[in-house]
């Protein structure tokens, strides 16, 4: 049925995005005295859904899936929409709504909040571009136009010192690990002659003498996909932004800014360097993730369970994730037929993800818009006062540790499954292990809300109010995590047909 | 349909009333819980199973819906019922109503919360009772953990953290031993199985469906899954030297919590042991015979040392469990017709006799508020009818006959004694026995020095009758008892039924 509609109408979920952005700034320049709060939280949730529903629409109507003639290019294909973008676009618009729904009750009495709605949708839209680009170029774009935003979103509270130390910081290694990525693309440009992935696939299988070439350019590649994936040698910025964020702004960017980079990472791999032709160039690359996950995994689930803050504890945990996540091309091997099944259950992780701990960190908003503590000990006997909101937080800790009446423990455990399908059983013992190391400190945050007592009778007394839309969002995402599990067989069959597309098309992976 | 309407009302009830208010949060709770039970007997009056469900049997109220597909392997929602199932599903849904009555007294604060996780927890029990998909099963397995931590965590006692914590790590670290150990095995049976259903596992495995994995003989995975899994349900059951959580959850649990754990959650890991272990890996099982009847024998006489050492009531009750959970491993290892059935039957007599003797301690303690064998004499003349079916619970935990406790351990006992595929049956029967002598010795000691005597009570609290509510489900709980040691068929029947052909896949040398 969309093969009616124009095929420039494939990009309509970035587009929408983007409008609202424009809109939401169009609104605030001309008739500032009439902003409010409210009137732009709404505008651009509704963007934000309005974009989830069209990509829904799309996937279920197999926009750019092979059955329906395949990925749509456009622009000299320099943007391919398929089942893979969708997919991902999905993640994005979902995590951008429960961001500016929680955002209205966080800045109630910001000064200029249209600022920070504008940013998010820019930002948004800059992750939406990523999912379709089909070019290096296009790559490189899309993500400053992610980055750019984020910076500024980070140090968003201009007089908090962490949250401007923490901006500062985001962007230094920001503005490093983009000059990385970018001359990475040049050198894969100067060994391959081409920017296009599919002209850049055909360069790698005729590399020649400037194999070193092309395998430094992606090795430097990698490292781009690190810093925006919060991984190993790249993760060290993630703990301190995450940190000094509003915490709004913490869930984006720890849910769908590093699904961004994954979108990337799983693109760029398959699509402009697969696998087998990458292998014959000597350019082993499934390696060199299967270093970063298990490093990535290990450090970020050791470096949380010594925390004392919770919004530290789950910037490391974010750290994990990204390694378990980065197993989907890690345990990738050339002509296996298991491959579709690992990407996309990692794929599938990262839908879950986007729920359970974007609902994590609002949580955290919660409670720094309630102006309780950042530690464990601060969180103590919150359930006595507000347990619903702890509720939904146990569930997101209980799903991000993988224990089963939650979906994160499907989707670990169709990740760990697929590992071991594909031959990686160490991959997928280390990310067990690591599991249940996980269930030590995400516990903490349970058993500090639910069986510890205040340290003082008035320490609750915070709790004076209850904002809706904080709330909404919150309850929102833990029931999204706890019915993703009954409905996991449709997300798990998108996410291997966005697997099998970008594996298909790279020709020979 | 009928089981979905069951679990899915129990979930439904479990919502209602985490959303009513504290002040009838209990009266909802009870009145919710009693649909359960009565479904539970219109399951068993329409029962029609035959055979195992595993070894290829009618399965009863069977439906299956597809889920989702992970590495060619369909996963359902894959639920029924055979012998070995009906008699726990209705043990549950009996148990839990009284175990609802029984918190009226002592649950005091956040009772919404509190009944609603009884529920909550009651749905999952049923889950893990009927699934017959592995990963469904698995899913419900560990639900039934998160309303427990919380039960134990915040109602219980003064250590109630310590224990809560102790709990979780202890059973979730078990699970995932079971886990890796049972997915090793249906990786190592490749091609040969399409799903995760248990009987398609069960009998792909019986048809030497097993093949080399990762370079590991088929032998030797079985034998790695027989092990991981035992070590993970042991556990759960628990058996020496896995037991420690067992004693700290229990004496920080609020009373009606340690009624459904020693009365059902227990029984998960015997049910378990018997579907996985002994269904599906009998060679392994009777390969490894002799010491599994050692750890049984050791269980039995360990345990009930243990529990002769106590002073606390509760920990007196809670180690005897421990002792009880040996018979049925005993009778499970033998492989006869008689042991299989009998451990099956002592599932369900153990759980309610233990239920009873935990209940009957709660009453007391509401009303001494102690739990300690020193600090009170004669309550018998101040609570002579909690007294009374105390000291009845008391001798059907020693095996008087005429109740249920008798029948289960005398059928144990009459199938291990001959059993021809355990070496040296005889000796381990007959040293299980004495554990019998012991737990008459701690379960008389204790009580004559509590309940019989001149009134004496160390704590200032004035002793009067119990509450109707309170005594009601002792009552309730004494006649299911005596009603079921009248007449065992009630369950042995069926309960024999599904066991035969468990006992006929193991084949004996003589």
């Amino acid at each position: 049925m969309s093969n009616a509609l124009p095929a420039w109408s494939a990009l309509s979920p970035a587009l929408l995005l983007g409008l609202t952005g424009l809109a939401l700034l169009l609104v605030d320049t001309i008739r500032p005295n009439e902003r409010s709060n409210t009137s732009m939280a709404l505008v651009s949730a509704l963007g934000a859904l309005a974009s989830l529903s069209v990509t829904v629409w799309f996937v279920v109507a197999g926009t750019g899936h092979a059955d329906t003639g395949g990925a749509i290019t456009l622009l000299e294909g320099a943007v391919k929409v398929d089942t893979l973008a969708l997919f991902f676009t999905a993640i994005f618009a979902s995590v951008t709504a429960l961001v500016v729904v929680a955002a209205h009750d966080y800045f109630h009495d910001h000064a200029n909040p249209a600022a920070f709605y504008s940013l998010t949708l820019f930002a948004a839209t800059g992750m939406a571009l990523l999912a379709v680009a089909n070019s290096l170029a296009v790559v490189f774009v899309a993500l400053e136009m992610v980055s750019l935003p984020s910076y500024a979103l980070v140090a968003f509270l201009k007089k908090d010192r962490g949250s401007v130390e923490a901006g500062l910081k985001y962007f230094l290694v920001g503005a490093l690990s983009s000059a990385v990525f970018l001359f990475g693309i040049s050198l894969v440009y100067a060994a391959t002659g081409s920017l296009i992935f599919g002209e850049v696939a055909s360069g790698i299988e005729s590399l020649g003498s400037l194999a070193g070439v092309a395998g430094i350019g992606i090795v430097m590649i990698v490292g781009g996909v690190a810093f925006k994936t919060a991984s190993v040698p790249f993760h060290f910025w993630a703990p301190e932004a995450y940190e000094g964020a509003p915490a709004p702004v913490s869930a984006f960017l720890s849910s769908a800014s590093k699904a961004a980079g994954f979108v990337v990472a799983f693109r760029v791999f398959t699509e402009a360097f697969p696998l087998g032709a990458s292998l014959a160039a000597g350019i082993d690359w499934a390696l060199a993730f299967a270093v970063v996950a298990a490093v990535t995994m290990t450090l970020g689930n050791f470096a949380a369970a010594v925390q004392e803050e919770v919004k530290r504890m789950l910037a490391y945990s974010s750290i994990g994730h990204a390694g378990y996540a980065l197993i989907g091309l890690a345990a990738l091997s050339s002509g296996s037929a298991g491959n579709e099944a690992v990407m996309g259950a990692a794929m599938a992780h990262l839908l879950v993800y986007g729920f359970m701990n974007t609902g994590a960190f609002l949580f955290v908003a919660l409670a720094e818009r309630w102006g309780i503590g950042r530690t464990f000990e601060d969180y103590a006997g919150l359930a006595r006062r507000a347990p619903v909101a702890c509720t939904a937080m146990a569930v997101f800790m209980f799903s991000l540790a993988g224990l089963p009446p939650f979906a994160g423990f499907f989707s670990k455990y169709f990740l760990f499954m697929g590992a071991i399908e594909n031959g990686f059983l160490w991959l997928a013992g280390l990310g067990a292990v690591n599991s249940v190391i996980s269930l030590y400190y995400y516990s903490r945050v349970v058993r500090a809300m639910f069986l510890d007592d205040p340290a003082t009778p008035s320490a609750l007394d915070a709790i004076d109010v209850r904002p809706t839309a904080l709330y909404a969002a919150v309850v929102f995402a833990a029931v999204a995590t706890v019915l993703l599990l009954p409905g996991f067989g449709p997300v798990i069959e998108a996410a291997e047909a966005a697997a099998e597309g970008v594996i298909a098309a790279s020709g020979s992976f | 349909m009928i089981l979905e309407a069951l679990i899915g009302f129990t979930f439904l009830a479990a919502l209602l009333v985490l959303l009513a208010p504290n002040a009838w949060a209990g009266r909802l709770a009870f009145a919710l819980s009693t649909v359960p039970f009565v479904g539970s007997l219109y399951l068993w009056s329409r029962f029609d199973a035959v055979g195992n469900a595993l070894t290829g049997g009618t399965i009863a109220f069977e439906s299956r819906y597809e889920w989702v597909e992970v590495g060619g392997r369909t996963v359902s929602w894959f639920v029924g019922l055979d012998g070995i199932s009906l008699p726990l599903v209705v043990l549950t849904t009996f148990l839990v109503p009284l175990a609802i009555l029984s918190a009226w007294t002592p649950v005091d604060t956040r009772q919404s919360q509190f009944y609603g996780l009884m529920l909550f927890m009651e749905a999952n029990l049923l889950g893990v009772f009927t699934a017959l998909d592995f990963f469904l099963w698995f899913v419900f397995w560990e639900a039934v953990l998160v309303p427990m931590y919380f039960l134990i965590g915040v109602w219980g006692g003064p250590r109630r953290k310590y224990a809560a914590i102790k709990f979780f790590v202890y059973t979730n670290a078990a699970s995932l031993l079971m886990f890796i150990g049972f997915m090793s095995l249906t990786f190592a049976l490749g091609d040969s199985i399409g799903s995760l259903a248990l009987p398609e596992i069960t009998q792909a495995i019986a048809d030497g469906g097993l093949e080399t994995w990762f370079g590991i003989s088929p032998g030797r995975i079985a034998m790695v899954a027989f092990l991981a899994t035992f070590a993970g349900f042991a556990v759960k059951v628990p058996i020496v030297p896995f037991h420690t959580w067992l004693p700290d959850a229990h004496v920080e649990a609020p009373t009606p919590v340690s009624v459904l754990l020693a009365g059902v959650l227990l029984k998960m890991g015997t049910y378990a042991l018997l579907r996985f272990n002994f269904t599906m890996l009998p060679e392994q099982a009777s390969a490894l015979a002799v010491p599994i009847a050692a750890i049984a024998v050791i269980s039995v006489i360990y345990g009930a040392m243990l529990a002769l050492a106590q002073k606390d009531l509760k920990r007196i009750v809670a180690y005897s469990s421990v002792s009880s959970m040996g018979y049925v491993i005993l009778g499970l290892v033998v492989f006869t017709e008689y042991g299989v059935g009998g451990a099956t039957f002592q599932m369900v007599a153990h759980g309610l006799i233990s239920g009873l003797m935990f209940m009957a301690v709660g009453v007391v303690y509401n009303a001494t508020h102690t739990r300690m064998v020193g600090d009170m004499a004669g309550m018998a003349d101040r609570m002579p009818v909690t007294v009374g079916i105390l000291v009845a619970g008391a001798f059907g935990y020693m095996g008087l006959p005429l109740m249920a406790g008798f029948a289960g351990e005398f059928f144990i006992f009459v199938g291990a004694f001959g059993a021809p595929s355990l070496p040296y049956a005889p000796v381990f029967t007959a040293l299980a026995m004495f554990g019998i002598v012991i737990v008459a010795g701690y379960l008389l000691s204790a009580m004559q020095k509590t309940l019989f005597g001149p009134f004496r009570l160390e704590t200032d609290y004035e002793i009067g009758r119990a509450p109707f509510h309170d005594v009601a489900p002792l009552a309730v709980l004494l006649a299911a008892i005596v009603v079921l040691g009248v007449a065992p068929d009630l369950f042995f029947e069926m309960i024999r039924d599904a066991a035969m052909p468990v006992v006929e896949g193991v084949s004996v040398d003589v």
